[in-house]
C-alpha cells in the first residue's frame, strides 16, 4: 500500500513549510523529555540547583531508589491492570452501542446518544463523593468491594471514556458503507456477525484511537484514584506523588519513575501505530 | 415517544431508589462494636522519607503489638496529598479504618464531624492518663471545654536553622534572639546572588504557620474568644505585615521564595543559598540534601524583644501528629488498646527517634536520644513558648482564606508591588469575607 | 453489575434473537420484528446500566447535596444534614458577595482559559495530522514521538513542568532570560498573571496530541480519490485541504471539539498537580475553584450547588452547539 495521497508531489513550500512545522511541534513536544531524562541522571542536590543543559554529574541512583521509596512495581501492575481491563470493556460496549445507533433506527436513539454525551458534562467534584457512597453501600448490601478495589475503579473508569468512545465510533461505523454489511447479511451472517467480519475490521483505525484514548483515559485520572484506591490498589498516577513527602520532593525519582513507567506504554503506542493507519483506504473498501 | 417516557420515569425512579439507598447509608455510620475483635485497620500518615521506608518504622511495631494482643494491624500509609480527602470520604461513608493519624491542626475541624472516639477521662485511664502528655501538645486535640478527638502521637516545633559558616563569612556572632536582629544578620547575609531568609511564600500552611506566630507576638488572635473570625484588627495586620516585609521591606528573602511550594527553600539553606530557615525538624531533610549536621545550629525562632516565653514571647505553634479512632470501628476495644501501646513510653522513644520528632509524652521526652542541642531547642520550644494554633471547626478555612492571602502578598512582594497597611489589610477582608458566616 | 458479565449475557442472547432470520426477510413478521426491534436496546443496555450507576445517579444524588447544608458538622449522616433551600445557590450567585464574585471570577477565567486551549490543541492536532498524511522517511517515530505527552502520567508531565516554569531555577528563565536575554529580569510563572500562560502552555502540550491521534484517524476515512480529482482540477494543497479535508473531517470535529471543550472546562488534574489546593487569580480554574470550596472548606453543600451551575452552563452551551453544527452539516455538500 502505497501512502502517497496526490499523485502529483505536493509543491515545494509546503515541504518546507512541513519541516519546520514539524521540527517545531517535535521541539515542543520533546522539550519537557529532555528535561525528564537529564534530571533523572542527576544527584538530588543538581536537579534542585540552577538549571543546566548538560548534567555535571551523572549517576543512575534514582533508577535504583525509585523501587525502595514507594512500591512503584505494584502500583504499575495496578495501572496496568486498571486502565487495560477498562480500555476492553470499554471498547467492547462502546462497539455494540455504537453499531446499534449506527445500523438500526429506534425510538430514543436520540435520547441515549445525547444523554451519553451530557455525562462529559459533569463535573468529577460532583459525582466524587456520591459515587463513593454508592459503592460503599453496594459493598455493604451485596458484599462485592467496588470501593478500594480495582473492580471499582475500572467500572469507573469504563464509563469515563465510554460516551466519547461510543460517539467517534458512530462516526467510524457511518462512514463504512452499508452494501458491506448487507452483503455479509445476504451471505448467511447474522447482525452481529455482519457487525465482527465487515463493520470492526473496516473500522480499525477508529477502534484503535479509541482504545488508545480509553486506555490514557484511565491511566492518568487522579481524583478518583486518590480517594478510592488504597495502599494494596493504588494506581501508578496517585502513586507517583509518594515521591514528594511531607519533608522532601525526590525530583529525581519522580523524573525517572515517570520515564521508567511511560516506556511501555510508549512501546505499545509504536506497536499499535501502524492500526491506526490501515484500515479503511488500504483494504476494506476497494 | 411513550417508550422514551416510560423510559425517562424507569431511570429516575431506579436513580431515586439508589440514591435513597445511599442515604440510607449514612445512619449506619452509628457507634461502634467490638464485632472483630483480633483485627485492625491503621492509616498512617506519612512521616519518614517514602512510604516504603515508613512501613519498615511501622511495621516491627505493629508486629511487636500482635504479639502482645493477638490484634493484627492491617497498615496503610497514605500519602499527605491524600490523607485529608480519605478521612473526609470515610467520615461520609462510614467507611474507614479503626485508627488513625490526623494532622493536630485538623484536630477542631475533625472533631465537628463527631466520627472520632472522644477522649474522655474513663478513655485517657485506659491509655495511662492525661497527665502523661506535655500540656501544649495536649492543646493541639480539639476545642475549648470538649474532651480532645485525638491523642497526641508525634510533636514538632518551628526553629531557627542557620548556617554556621555563612555567619561566620559575614561576621555575625551568632544566632539572631529577635526579629531586628534577624533582619540585621539577614541584610549583612543578602549579597552576590545569597539570601538572608527562606520561606515557603506559595504553601498558604506554612504561611499561616508563620503569621500565627507573628500575630500571637503582636498580642493579636485570629478569632474572637466565640469563635468568630477577627483577621482584619490592626495588630492582626502589623503582623502579617511583619513576615511579608522581610521580603517586600527588608529584602531579605529573595523574591523567587514567593513561589516555593515543593520544599525549595529547604533544598536553598542545604546549598548555602541561604543563611537562615524557619522550619520545623529540618534534619533528615538537610541530611539527605547532602548539608552534615555540623555545617548548620538552630537556635530558637526569633521574638520581638527578650525571651521566648508564653503571651507576647510565644516563638511556634504546637506541629505534629495526632492519633484518633474512629468511633463506629468494630473494635473499640483493639483500637484503644493500640492508642495504649502507640503512645507508651518505650513505641514514643523509638518512633520519635525514627521521625526526628519529639515525643508528647513527658516520660519519653527524658530520653537521652531528645537531649541533643537539636532536639533541646525544640523540647523547650515546645514545652515553654509554643501554642497551638485556633482550635476551631473552620481552621482549615482559615488556614486556606490567610494562606492564599499571604501567598499573593508574596506574589505582590516579588513583582515589585508595594506591599502597605492598607494592600494587607484589603487581602485580610477579603480572606475573612470567604469565611463562613456565623 | 459487572461489565463482563453484562457483556456475555447480551451478546448469545442477541445473537439468537436475530440468527433466525436475517433482518429482511423478518420484516412484517411479527416475533421477528420484536427480535428486531429488541436487539438495539439489548445492544445498548450495558452501557446505559453503567452510565446510570456511575454517572446519572450519582449527579441526581450531587443534586440533592446541592439543596443540603453539607459542612463538617453534618457530612457525617448526610441523609440528615438540613435541607438549605436555595442558599448554596443565593451565595454561588450573588456577584456582589465574595464567594460569587470570586466564582465569576473563576469562571470567566476558566472560559478564556478553555477556547484558547481547545483552539490551540485542534490546530496544532489538525495541522499535525495534515502534515503527517503523506509518507515520508521517520513517519512512524515522529508519530509514536507525538503521542510521548499523552502517554505520560498527568502527574509526571505536569510537575515536570512546574519545574520548568520555575522563577530560579528553571529551563524557562534560563531560556529567556540567561541565554536569550528576552526578558530584562527572570518573570513569575507560577504566581501572578503569567500564571495563565503557563497553564496554557502545559494544557496544550498534554491536549493536542489527542486531537492529533483523533483527527488522523478520521483522515484515514477520506477516500484518496476525491484528492485525485481535485488534483487533476488544479486545486493546490491549500485548497485540497479547504475543500476536502475539512468538510470530510466535519462529523469527527464536530464531537472532537465539543469533547476536548468539555474535558478542558471540566480539568481537573492538570491545574491542581500545577498550583495544589489554591491556584493565583490569574489561573483560577472553576474546577479547582470548587474542590477548594467543597474539600478544602468542608463546604460540600456549596461546592455541589456550584457544580450544579457549571453543569447547567455546560448543558446550553453544549445545546447550542449541537444544534448550530448539526444544522450546518445537513446543508453541508
Amino acid at each position: 500500500m502505497s501512502p502517497t495521497r496526490s499523485p502529483m508531489a505536493p509543491p515545494r513550500s509546503f515541504l518546507w513549510t512541513r519541516r519546520i512545522f514539524l521540527t517545531l511541534l517535535t521541539g515542543f513536544v520533546l522539550l519537557p523529555v529532555y528535561v525528564m531524562v537529564s534530571s533523572s541522571l542527576k544527584p538530588l542536590a543538581d536537579v534542585t540547583g540552577a538549571f543546566r543543559w548538560l548534567p555535571t554529574e551523572l549517576t543512575i541512583d534514582p533508577y535504583i531508589d525509585i523501587w525502595s521509596t514507594v512500591p512503584l512495581g505494584r502500583y504499575f501492575v495496578n495501572s496496568l491492570v486498571v486502565a487495560g481491563a477498562a480500555t476492553v470493556c470499554s471498547v467492547v460496549i462502546a462497539v455494540f452501542s455504537a453499531y446499534a445507533v449506527s445500523r438500526y433506527s429506534f425510538r430514543g436513539k436520540r435520547v441515549f446518544t445525547v444523554t451519553v454525551l451530557s455525562t462529559q458534562m459533569f463535573p468529577g467534584i460532583l459525582f466524587l463523593l456520591p459515587l463513593f457512597l454508592i459503592y460503599v453501600n453496594i459493598g455493604n448490601a451485596t458484599g462485592i468491594a467496588l470501593f478500594g478495589s480495582r473492580g471499582g475503579l475500572i467500572l469507573t473508569y469504563l464509563t469515563f471514556s465510554l460516551p466519547f468512545s461510543i460517539w467517534m465510533l458512530i462516526g467510524y461505523f457511518d462512514s463504512v458503507p452499508r452494501d458491506l454489511d448487507e452483503a455479509a447479511t445476504v451471505d448467511g451472517c447474522g447482525p452481529l456477525g455482519a457487525l465482527f467480519r465487515v463493520v470492526v475490521p473496516a473500522a480499525v483505525p477508529g477502534i484503535v484511537a479509541v482504545a488508545v484514548y480509553a486506555f490514557m483515559t484511565a491511566w492518568g485520572e487522579v481524583l478518583f484514584a486518590s480517594v478510592m484506591t488504597n495502599d494494596t490498589t493504588r494506581t501508578l498516577a496517585v502513586g507517583l506523588q509518594g515521591y514528594s513527602t511531607l519533608n522532601d520532593v525526590y525530583w529525581n525519582q519522580i523524573m525517572a519513575a515517570s520515564l521508567v513507567v511511560s516506556v511501555p506504554v510508549v512501546a505499545g503506542f509504536l506497536l499499535l501505530q501502524r492500526y491506526l493507519v490501515a484500515g479503511l483506504t488500504a483494504g476494506a473498501v476497494k | 415517544m411513550r417508550s422514551i417516557r416510560a423510559a425517562a420515569t424507569g431511570a429516575v425512579m431506579l436513580s431515586l431508589a439508589l440514591a435513597a439507598s445511599a442515604c440510607g447509608g449514612g445512619s449506619s455510620t452509628g457507634g461502634g462494636s467490638d464485632d472483630s475483635p483480633k483485627e485492625l485497620t491503621y492509616w498512617a500518615s506519612n512521616q519518614g522519607a517514602g512510604i516504603e521506608i515508613d512501613k519498615k518504622v511501622l511495621q516491627p511495631e505493629l508486629d511487636k503489638f500482635e504479639k502482645q494482643t493477638g490484634i493484627k494491624v492491617k497498615l496503610e500509609v497514605v500519602p499527605w496529598s491524600d490523607l485529608l480527602n480519605r478521612i473526609l470520604t470515610a467520615t461520609t461513608s462510614g467507611q474507614g479504618p479503626d485508627v488513625l493519624n490526623i494532622g493536630n491542626t485538623w484536630s477542631a475541624s475533625l472533631q465537628a464531624t463527631g466520627a472520632l472516639l472522644p477522649w474522655d477521662a474513663k478513655n485517657f485511664d485506659r491509655i495511662g492518663g492525661r497527665d502523661r502528655f506535655v500540656d501544649s501538645a495536649l492543646g493541639s486535640t480539639g476545642a475549648d471545654g470538649q474532651d480532645p478527638a485525638a491523642v497526641p502521637l508525634y510533636s514538632m516545633a518551628y526553629a531557627l536553622y542557620y548556617n554556621k559558616q555563612m555567619f561566620a563569612d559575614a561576621g555575625i556572632d551568632g544566632p539572631p534572639a529577635t526579629w531586628d536582629e534577624l533582619v540585621a544578620a539577614g541584610k549583612k547575609l543578602s549579597k552576590d546572588a545569597k539570601w538572608g531568609l527562606g520561606a515557603e511564600g506559595s504553601n498558604p500552611a506554612e504561611n499561616v504557620h508563620h503569621a500565627f506566630v507573628f500575630a500571637e507576638q503582636h498580642g493579636a488572635d485570629f478569632f474572637t474568644a466565640d469563635g468568630r473570625a477577627d483577621f482584619t484588627g490592626d495588630a492582626t495586620v502589623a503582623a502579617v505585615k511583619q513576615y511579608v516585609d522581610l521580603m517586600a521591606k527588608d529584602e531579605i528573602i529573595a523574591p523567587g521564595n514567593a513561589e516555593y511550594a515543593q520544599n525549595q527553600s529547604v533544598s536553598d539553606f542545604a546549598k548555602g543559598r541561604t543563611g537562615m530557615l524557619l522550619w520545623q525538624s529540618a534534619s533528615a531533610n538537610l541530611k539527605s540534601q547532602g548539608m552534615s549536621e555540623d555545617a548548620y545550629g538552630i537556635a530558637p525562632v526569633p521574638v520581638q524583644s527578650g525571651t521566648p516565653g508564653a503571651g507576647k514571647q510565644v516563638n511556634s505553634m504546637v506541629a505534629g501528629i495526632n492519633l484518633a479512632v474512629f468511633k463506629n470501628s468494630d473494635n473499640l476495644d483493639g483500637a484503644t488498646e493500640f492508642v495504649k501501646f502507640m503512645t507508651s513510653d518505650a513505641e514514643q522513644r523509638i518512633l520519635n527517634t525514627a521521625y526526628s520528632s519529639i515525643p508528647p509524652v513527658e516520660a519519653a521526652q527524658e530520653d537521652p536520644a531528645f537531649a541533643s542541642p537539636a532536639n533541646a531547642v525544640l523540647r523547650d520550644t515546645l514545652a515553654k513558648s509554643a501554642v497551638a494554633l485556633p482550635q476551631v471547626p473552620d481552621e482549615s478555612q482559615f488556614e486556606t482564606a490567610v494562606g492564599t492571602a499571604i501567598k499573593e502578598l508574596f506574589a505582590d512582594a516579588a513583582a515589585g508591588r508595594a506591599v502597605t497597611t492598607d494592600s494587607v489589610k484589603a487581602a485580610l477582608t477579603k480572606a475573612q469575607q470567604q469565611m463562613p458566616k456565623k | 453489575m459487572s461489565p463482563d458479565t453484562a457483556m456475555t449475557a447480551t451478546a448469545p442472547a442477541a445473537e439468537a434473537a436475530v440468527r433466525k432470520g436475517p433482518p429482511g426477510a423478518a420484516r412484517g413478521r411479527r416475533p421477528g420484528r420484536i427480535r428486531r426491534i429488541g436487539l438495539p436496546y439489548l445492544l445498548l443496555l450495558p452501557a446505559l446500566l453503567l452510565e446510570l450507576l456511575v454517572h446519572l445517579v450519582p449527579m441526581v444524588i450531587g443534586i440533592v447535596m446541592s439543596f443540603k447544608e453539607l459542612t463538617q458538622f453534618h457530612i457525617r449522616d448526610w441523609g440528615s444534614a438540613p435541607w438549605a433551600g436555595l442558599d448554596n445557590y443565593t451565595v454561588s450567585v450573588d456577584f456582589d458577595a465574595p464567594v460569587g464574585k470570586a466564582l465569576l471570577h473563576s469562571f470567566l477565567v476558566t472560559i478564556a482559559f478553555t477556547l484558547l486551549s481547545v483552539g490551540l490543541c485542534w490546530l496544532i492536532g489538525t495541522a499535525a495530522a495534515i502534515c503527517m498524511q503523506d509518507g515520508f522517511r521517520g513517519r512512524g517515530l515522529l508519530r509514536a514521538l507525538f503521542l510521548v505527552p499523552y502517554a505520560l502520567p498527568v502527574y509526571a508531565a505536569v510537575i515536570t513542568w512546574v519545574f520548568m516554569f520555575q522563577h530560579d531555577n528553571g529551563l524557562v528563565n534560563h531560556v529567556l532570560h540567561d541565554q536569550l536575554g528576552i526578558t530584562g529580569k527572570p518573570s513569575f510563572w507560577l504566581i501572578g498573571d503569567n500564571s495563565f500562560a503557563a497553564l496554557l502552555t502545559v494544557s496544550v502540550w498534554k491536549g493536542w496530541p489527542f486531537a492529533f491521534l483523533i483527527v488522523m484517524a478520521g483522515l484515514q476515512n477520506i477516500p484518496r480519490e476525491l484528492y485525485e480529482a481535485a488534483a487533476l482540477d488544479g486545486a493546490g494543497m491549500i485548497q485540497q485541504v479547504r475543500r476536502i479535508t475539512l468538510p470530510s473531517l466535519r462529523p469527527v470535529n464536530q464531537v472532537l471539539v465539543l469533547v476536548l471543550f468539555l474535558w478542558t472546562f471540566n480539568d481537573f488534574n492538570t491545574p491542581y498537580v500545577m498550583f495544589g489546593k489554591t491556584a493565583p487569580e490569574a489561573a483560577d480554574l472553576v474546577s479547582v475553584h470548587i474542590y477548594q470550596a467543597s474539600f478544602v472548606t468542608w463546604n460540600f453543600g456549596t461546592g455541589s450547588a456550584m457544580s450544579v451551575l457549571l453543569l447547567l452552563f455546560l448543558l446550553v452551551v453544549t445545546g447550542v452547539y449541537l444544534a448550530l453544527t448539526s444544522r450546518g452539516r445537513r446543508t453541508a455538500p
